[in-house]
């Protein structure tokens, strides 16, 4: 432990006096600065603090301290609270002095009135800084570990130490930021009249569409969308698993098969079908226009466009879930219903039914907050329809530009995420029906009444084969002159337009409109799901297998990032990481950040599973036979958890491509994103083109899954699959 | 680190160790020491504790109060890593990804000795256990018996001087159950190792201990050779807990010289009074200190009636009907069953008869 001391000590030393402390102005993975350093913006902490920010030597004493703490052994009490102390020291004032002084100087008066006023400029951290700041965390940690929490263990107390600051820093404190600027007017003074005034606008809570032609505020019209969404998406799966479950329909893989869409598929994709379909000029208006003199009408911008494509997408999901919940039913208790003399329909009603509820509950809950949080669908079908999503959007880039009433808009949809998402944990934290037991149930599923058969074919596959033809227009779409007019000629125009290479006298040229945005998209996705999976599998092993003062608070923070919408991290990232110390706008780096918080909950959730199967004796036993934590982490735990790894990894990467709802307030000219390309081409009327772009993305991502499948997961897994007892240790 | 040199045995010395879990203690003030090259037995019914003081041996639980010594060394504060001592856990817990060999050279890779330096000393501790063929095998193609031989060859390769067993014997099936006893007791023996060794099962703990502590409650209930354990149960508990017993009431009439003249029904026992004083007494008779007779014997007996009889093969259980209440006796005489009702008379042996002190 004095090593990892000595070591973090010499970093940031060297951090500090060779390593620029600002943040350069190509973002952290440019070298440009290289030509100017050790002078002007690229000089090192050292430099400005002989020069014009004296207050740079502040971050000087702790380091000091840190090094001076070698001088006690490490079962010294003394050790472990002088590493504490100059640990915190260092990052409270590297962080106060980041926050005090910024682009416009002292921004404290309180202070300037102190210390005097303060004129110099000081940009975000950079590579410098952060090295500081991290020697201090680590600091903190080790010195946790010395007094004896954590059970002495440096890696259990750094990994805990360590994820807590990156959760305060990238999800914490952007809200906390935008707390702020909802409560602040747009030269920062606390403004109440000026919040109660947003809060209560009446665009907000107005029901005037009840009484007037005049249109509702965007609450009702978001709790209703949600409601609707979440509602029929629920019964609409109940209705697709009950089928595949309990009946013999001979299609029932293809079904299944259905499930696997919504998961690779860029949320917004589908109102592009939809547009296809059921547009001015679409195929099912053009048809009904000329067989029945129908004429056609812009119906579909509205609510029933957007809750058609929220449902095209929602109901796989709930589909998914309600699968797991039927099958769960033990078809015992049918059968002991049956043998006490229970019609099929009372059977249903009585047992079937109350064990299929709290799944429903879920399922709803589900895709109630996926609607809220949706932002594609609603941006490109809602015509005059405002919902929160998108009226933060247009707060943000629009014309008016205010960013107050964004922040404000944005805290109303987080407190209904967040209300649902208590909700679903306290109502289904205390219901528990436990239907599947250790042991044997040969029992068979009781049929389903002939009727209630009949209500579900008929709802089911004609919505099977709707979805269907939504996708089909997805992949035909692309490969003819203008869907959209019914123009239905051959062409490789649009994937031409996008992906056009070409071969000039000086090399190959990605001259397509796509290249920039694809490659930046797998770039970023491509990074953030290592370091997603990382973090939430270092994460769930410290929740599963370490037992810690305050780790309910620690996992509580953790998962709260999940019911977070897209669109209220976009906008709190803004306005937290616009202005220094943390300047991140405009960088990939932020994209990656962003990534990597909203997807590392389903990390933490798939590894805590997959731990929960794998008996901790086995890791007991890597200890007593001499194993640090982190040896036994590396050589025990990771090669067990590998099909978590493997599902984290998926999922955060496809994530990381389709994601629409944060992206669109991070990207920047420099680093545009395919999601945000194909809504401007959306927003531009270039249909086909962003439908071609799309099939594209739904390749890329199917490919990327068998890859990662084939890289990962390739050796033992089948036999152990065999022999789940393995697992176990036995 | 100092798990790569090579040491003898050690002794174990609980001091009034405490483990708390919130408010609840699971020990409580246990203090116990175990010699260098014995095994010893921790034994109780689950939830007593003994596995909590296993885990308090092998570092995995740090205990709450107290101090714990290894070789006269204080490792109360070690981690299991830091501490030289090895488990073999009820579930084996081989790791599964990796094949036998890897697994019994666990222990010293993870040291930093060298790849084949580590296979070796696997290899030789595979052949002390018969597996030295096995070694590519992963474990979940080896039996149960085999798991658990694997599991004793990897808790052995670093030469641990002290070696815990956590009920090693539970996953196995009865008959090779006491193969597998036989088995460790002479790898401790041979070995000259010091075991510490948690079970359940009395029977399993008379067999292969040194000596055994009961534990009761989260404190130890009584600690001694397992002749003393059957033959003198300390408390009611532990006459109880230690297989089937008669528990009567008596009186001790008088007390000389450490021998306690006890009055039985119409019978009066010369017993060791074990510290107790003159007043009523419980005595505890094991079911086959009864002898059964047809007519009055030499010894002191009591005269009773058969009021249920059971045949199992290799002797006979009646439970007697007496004026000391009705007593569980076991008989070895299976060629002349008694029948219901029949008068008989129940001798005292001198061995599994003891008065129970109030605990």
């Amino acid at each position: 432990m004095r090593r990892l001391v000595l070591t973090w000590a010499c970093a940031a030393a060297v951090a500090f006096a060779l390593v620029p402390w600002q943040l350069q102005e190509d973002g952290f993975f440019a070298f440009e600065w290289l030509a100017q350093y050790p002078g002007d913006t690229a000089s090192p902490g050292l430099f400005y603090a002989l020069g014009e920010r004296p207050w740079l030597w502040g971050v000087v004493p702790p380091i000091l301290l840190g090094f001076a703490t070698l001088a006690f052994e490490r079962a010294d009490k003394r050790f472990g609270r002088t590493l504490i102390a100059a640990g915190v020291l260092g990052l409270g004032y590297t962080l106060a002095q980041g926050f005090a002084i910024g682009i416009v100087g002292l921004k404290w008066e309180w202070l300037a009135a102190l210390v005097g006023p303060i004129d110099t400029q000081q940009f975000g951290f950079g590579w410098g800084a952060v090295g500081v700041l991290a020697a201090f965390v680590v600091w903190i940690s080790l010195g946790i570990a010395a007094l004896g929490m954590f059970r002495g263990d440096a890696f259990v107390a750094g990994g805990v130490v360590i994820s807590s600051a990156l959760i305060l820093a990238f999800v914490f404190f952007p809200i906390a930021t935008m707390l702020a600027g909802a409560m602040t007017d747009e030269a920062g003074e606390i403004a109440l009249a000026l919040f109660f005034r947003r809060l209560f606008a009446d665009d907000v809570w107005g029901l005037a569409c009840f009484y007037s032609a005049r249109p509702c505020g965007v609450m009702f019209n978001t709790v209703l969308l949600g409601l609707i969404t979440g509602t029929v998406s629920t019964l609409m799966g109940l209705g697709f698993a009950l089928v595949v479950v309990r009946t013999q329909f001979p299609y029932r893989r293809a079904l299944r098969a259905l499930t696997i869409l919504p998961i690779i598929t860029p949320p917004f994709v589908i109102s592009l079908a939809i547009v296809v379909l059921f547009g001015r000029t679409g195929i099912v208006t053009s048809f009904l226009d000329a067989a029945f003199g129908i004429p056609p009408t812009r119906w579909i911008y509205g609510l029933p466009g957007v809750a058609i494509s929220q449902l095209l997408s929602q109901i796989p999901v709930a589909f998914l879930v309600m699968i797991g919940v039927v099958e769960a039913i033990s078809p015992s208790l049918e059968e002991a219903s049956q043998t006490l003399g229970a019609s099929r329909w009372q059977t249903f009603r009585t047992v079937t039914w109350p064990l299929l509820r709290p799944g429903l509950a879920a399922a709803f809950l589900l895709g109630f907050v996926e609607s809220l949080s949706d932002f594609g669908n609603p941006l490109v079908l809602g015509g005059n329809f405002d919902v929160l999503s998108t009226k933060i959007f247009f707060a943000i880039v629009g014309a008016q530009h205010d960013p107050g009433r964004a922040a404000v808009l944005a805290l109303l949809l987080l407190s209904l995420t967040l209300g649902a998402f208590w909700l679903q944990t306290r109502w289904l934290g205390r219901q528990s029906y436990v239907t599947v037991t250790g042991k044997g149930d040969a029992g068979l599923s009781a049929e389903l009444p002939k009727t209630l058969r009949r209500v579900l074919y008929w709802t089911t596959i004609p919505w099977a084969v709707f979805t269907a033809v939504t996708y089909a227009i997805v992949v035909f779409g692309g490969f003819v002159r203008d869907i959209g007019r019914f123009d239905l000629e051959f062409t490789w125009r649009h994937y031409l337009d996008a992906f056009r290479v070409e071969n000039t006298e000086r090399g190959w040229f990605f001259s397509g409109s796509a290249w920039d945005s694809l490659a930046t998209t797998l770039e970023v996705s491509a990074i953030s799901a290592p370091l997603t999976a990382a973090l939430g599998l270092l994460v769930a092993y410290l929740l599963a297998r370490q037992r810690f003062a305050g780790s309910r608070t620690f996992e509580f923070m953790t998962m709260l990032s999940f019911a977070i919408p897209g669109t209220v991290v976009g906008v709190s990232y803004i306005l937290a990481f616009n202005v220094p110390p943390l300047e991140l706008t405009g960088t990939g780096l932020i994209l990656v950040i962003c990534f990597v918080f909203r997807n590392m909950p389903v990390g933490v959730r798939a590894g805590m599973a997959a731990l929960a199967q794998i008996d901790k004796s086995l890791d007991e036993a890597s200890m007593t036979l001499g194993a640090r934590t982190g040896q036994t982490v590396q050589r025990v735990v990771m090669p067990l958890l590998r099909p978590a790894i493997v599902a984290t990894l998926v999922f955060s990467f496809v994530h990381a491509m389709t994601a629409v709802s944060a992206v669109v307030f991070l990207t920047s000219a420099r680093h545009n994103m395919a999601t945000a390309y194909i809504v401007g081409r959306v927003e531009a009327g270039e249909i086909a083109l962003a439908i071609a772009y799309s099939t594209v993305l739904i390749a890329i991502m199917a490919l990327a899954i068998l890859l990662i499948q084939f890289a990962v997961g390739r050796r033992e897994l089948g036999r152990r699959g065999q022999q789940a007892a393995a697992l176990g240790g036995h | 680190m100092a798990k790569t040199l090579k040491k003898g045995p050690a002794s174990v010395e609980f001091r009034n160790v405490v483990k708390k879990y919130g408010t609840i203690a699971a020990v409580d003030g246990v203090s116990f020491t175990v010699e260098p090259g014995t095994l010893v037995t921790l034994l109780g019914p689950s939830g007593c504790g003994k596995t909590t003081t296993l885990r308090l041996v092998a570092g995995l639980e740090i205990a709450t109060s107290g101090q714990i010594l290894i070789g006269g060394a204080d490792v109360t504060r070690l981690s299991a890593a830091d501490r030289d001592v090895s488990m073999v856990f009820q579930s084996y817990a081989l790791f599964p990804h990796m094949n036998v060999l890897d697994n019994v050279a666990y222990g010293p890779s993870v040291q930093g000795v060298p790849k084949a330096q580590a296979h070796e000393m696997a290899r030789e501790k595979l052949r002390l256990v018969g597996l030295a063929d096995y070694d590519l095998r992963l474990p979940s193609e080896l039996s149960g018996g085999q798991q658990q031989r694997v599991a004793v060859a990897r808790a052995l390769t670093l030469e641990p001087q002290v070696l815990l067993f956590d009920e090693p014997l539970s996953n196995l099936d009865a008959k090779l159950r006491r193969r597998v006893r036989e088995d460790i007791r002479d790898l401790q023996q041979s070995l000259n190792l010091t075991v510490v060794y948690v079970t359940h099962d009395q029977q399993e703990a008379l067999a292969v201990s040194d000596r055994v502590i009961v534990m009761s409650n989260a404190r130890i209930a009584q600690a001694g050779s397992p002749r003393d354990l059957y033959e003198s149960p300390a408390s009611l508990f532990v006459a109880d807990f230690m297989g089937d017993s008669n528990i009567v009431e008596a009186e001790i009439v008088s007390v000389a010289e450490g021998s306690a003249r006890t009055r039985l029904a119409d019978i009066v026992l010369e017993l060791p009074a074990r510290g107790l004083a003159p007043g009523p007494v419980k005595i505890a008779i094991r079911p086959e200190a009864l002898a059964v007779c047809l007519v009055k014997p030499e010894m002191p007996s009591i005269a009773g009636t058969v009021a249920k009889a059971a045949y199992l093969g290799t002797h006979m259980e009646y439970t007697v009907a007496t004026a000391a209440g009705a007593l569980f006796v076991v008989d070895k005489n299976v060629a002349e069953p008694k029948a219901l009702g029949t008068g008989l008379w129940l001798g005292l042996t001198r061995v599994g008869v003891a008065l129970v002190p109030r605990s």
